[in-house]
């Protein structure tokens, strides 16, 4: 097991470095300067600034450049704001989405699983086809549509919670709820789907031969060989809304750092974007370690196929 | 003998969007303690469902017990409620599933699995059900039980694991085993290896065993008596030398006559033709008629009642009834009766 880990460490390391690479050269394409809205400075201006930042250099050594200060942590100082670290800007950013992320994913998976259990132990029953209804709804419109409605009816009209903002836990909730729908959604089809076919399976009644009571049955026999399929799905589903949505993060006016990611790409601010795909694509692979990892503990039968 | 299990007139229906597909039409059978009964017949013919009925495990709805009694020990289980089941289950009958592959949870270790049922019925603490368990695995035959009981199944082989499906059902003692085809999806040795095993316990624990299986050779070897089925019906009931030597139904005539042996002449294996009728509209009369190369007008118009051949043995044919015409069963099956009355084979010699 540990041997395995040290496997995957290393594995991660050398992914690291080809997405560091194949950003930056990527990045370079991208048409357009860091100076392309700075219009008001003379040209030997901007000169000096290219040469600050050392633009001038040939691309290969700017590559070998930041990947020597990368190596030694250095993610560089960003272009749009004067003198700030990048990794201070990711660091000051990345909270707030993290926060809204895994507050989503935790409430969305419990709910969902619960909502695709009420539907698979009572199959075909009015329950059922409401849920399942509720979460073809939640699975077809887009999360602004119900972040709207929720910032007008529960912001505005109720007056529960703050509209927009980030000041403190109250603030969390909206945004929260309006990211959880589709993780809710998701969870809920798949519980559902496969609840139904371990349901179906020759263990279950001899579970329930065994004289199990059907609580007994569908959480020690039914739930654990139910959730492999259900990871699956909700691994990247997790690192997408932890990373940061855009559109959510900018209705409710959220610090996050979906926003700030797209308005670097504009403005070819190129160490906050380095910086921030390096971190998001670490938090990617790391999830999906995780993920790899949750597999054999649930599922003996992988768990001995990877030891090996 | 002492009754242990009485069914009187169960019928079992499933409810289809084609509509209602009766599959056990008004079975009649008991139970003695201790003994073995084996119910054969073909592939739908009832023989899985009657058993899970007596359990209460066809899932319902679709399935529904239509009417009928099941007396346990004067109890009757068809009006039991789920809750009253859960202490029946596993405790008082337990069941021996087919496939060992599929019928154990393979997220679960197997120690686990066998020492739910203790830890339910007999209150054991999980320290006692360990010690139980051990003597269980012994007992079935799996050694290096402390290690063992700490695998899962895919640590096991298709014999060891029925063997374990075997210890789950016998956890607790039961008073009846039913085993649903045992040893059909296993290979010939490990098959024989299971029979041994199952005689085995039964003579050290007493249970009364019922055996499904479509395998007369098997039936031969662990049966007292023998009910056949066809189209969710008993066609025939005896016991194991009543329907081995005096069959009376020309289905019973039919599958005997079906099963290959060593010292047949024949080039070709006989086989019953056509196939079993369409359960959800059972033809009226026999359902066995247009099967039946010895069926009467009568056969085609009303069901027949079960005739008493001896104490022991009776059978649904119009061919017993007094006006019948005289028949005599085919080649094979008259070899097997005059074969018996010479004395020369024994039910145990019956293994194919």
């Amino acid at each position: 097991m540990t041997r395995y880990i040290i496997q995957r460490l290393v594995y991660m390391i050398i992914t690291m470095f080809l997405i560091a690479t194949l950003t930056f050269f990527l990045m370079k394409l991208l048409p357009g300067s860091p100076l392309a809205s700075a219009d008001k400075l003379s040209e030997e201006q901007q000169a000096v600034v290219l040469e600050k930042y050392g633009l001038n250099d040939p691309i290969p050594v700017q590559y070998y450049n930041y990947m020597v200060n990368l190596a030694q942590g250095d993610l560089g100082i960003s272009f749009q704001f004067d003198n700030r670290e990048v990794t201070t800007i990711i660091m000051d950013r990345i909270g707030p989405s993290m926060q809204l992320g895994i507050q989503a994913m935790v409430i969305g998976t419990i709910l969902g699983m619960l909502l695709g259990l009420v539907s698979a132990l009572y199959h075909n029953s009015p329950l059922d086809y409401t849920s399942t209804f509720l979460a073809v709804l939640g699975q077809s419109i887009p999360s602004f549509v119900f972040a709207g409605l929720l910032q007008f009816y529960i912001g505005v009209k109720l007056g529960w919670f703050p509209v927009a903002l980030w000041e403190g836990w109250e603030y969390t909730v909206l945004p929260t709820v309006s990211l959880a729908i589709f993780p809710i959604a998701i969870a809920a089809r798949f519980m559902r789907t496969e609840m139904l076919e371990v349901m179906g399976s020759d263990y279950i009644v001899t579970a329930r031969a065994k004289g199990v009571n059907k609580f007994g049955v569908i959480i020690k026999h039914g739930l654990r060989n139910a959730l492999i399929p259900l990871i699956t799905v909700l691994g990247p589903l997790a690192i997408g809304l932890m990373t940061g949505t855009l559109v959510i993060e900018n209705i409710f006016a959220v610090p996050g750092i979906g926003e700030q990611f797209v308005k670097a790409i504009n403005v070819n601010d190129y160490p906050i974007i380095m910086g921030t795909t390096l971190l998001l694509a670490f938090m990617f692979i790391f999830i999906i370690l995780v993920i790899d990892l949750l597999y054999g503990v649930i599922d003996p039968r992988i768990r001995l196929a990877e030891g090996e | 003998m002492e009754k242990l299990l009485e069914v009187k007139n169960m019928h079992v229906s499933f409810d289809t969007y084609g509509g209602e597909v009766k599959a056990v039409r008004g079975v009649n059978f008991d139970v003695n303690k201790g003994e073995t009964l084996a119910i054969v017949g073909e592939s739908g013919s009832g023989k899985s469902v009657t058993t899970k009925a007596l359990m209460q495990l066809i899932p319902q709805p679709p399935g529904r017990i239509k009417e009928g009694e099941i007396l346990f020990e004067g109890r009757d289980l068809a009006k039991m409620n789920e809750k009253q089941m859960q202490k029946i289950r596993g405790k008082e009958i337990s069941m021996i599933f087919q496939d060992p592959m599929t019928s154990l949870n393979p997220t679960m270790k197997v120690g686990n699995q066998i020492m739910e049922g203790l830890i339910k019925h007999q209150k054991m603490s999980k320290a006692q059900a360990r010690k139980r368990v051990s003597e269980l695995l012994e007992l079935v035959g799996i050694p290096d039980a402390e290690n063992r009981i700490n695998q899962y199944p895919h640590q096991f082989s298709g014999g060891m694991r029925q063997r374990v499906v075997v210890a789950i059902a016998l956890a607790c003692n039961p008073k009846l085993l039913i085993a649903d085809e045992p040893t059909t999806a296993l290979d010939v040795t490990i098959q024989a290896q299971i029979l041994e095993l199952m005689k085995d316990i039964q003579k050290k624990t007493d249970s009364a065993t019922i055996f499904i299986t479509h395998d007369l050779g098997v039936v031969a070897n662990v049966a007292d008596r023998v009910a056949v089925m066809y189209a969710g019906k008993i066609v025939e009931i005896g016991t194991v030398d009543d329907i081995f030597y005096n069959p009376q139904h020309p289905y019973t005539w039919g599958l005997l006559g079906s099963m290959p042996s060593l010292d047949s002449e024949d080039e070709e294996l006989y086989a019953i033709p056509g196939s079993p009728p369409d359960l959800l509209n059972p033809p009226k009369g026999d359902a066995f008629a247009a099967r039946n190369e010895y069926a009467m007008k009568i056969d085609f118009e009303q069901e027949p009642p079960m005739f008493k051949v001896s104490d022991t043995h009776y059978a649904a044919t119009w061919l017993l009834h007094e006006n019948a015409p005289k028949i005599e069963p085919p080649e094979a099956v008259k070899k097997r009766m005059e074969g018996n009355a010479n004395g020369s084979s024994s039910s145990e010699g019956e293994r194919i």
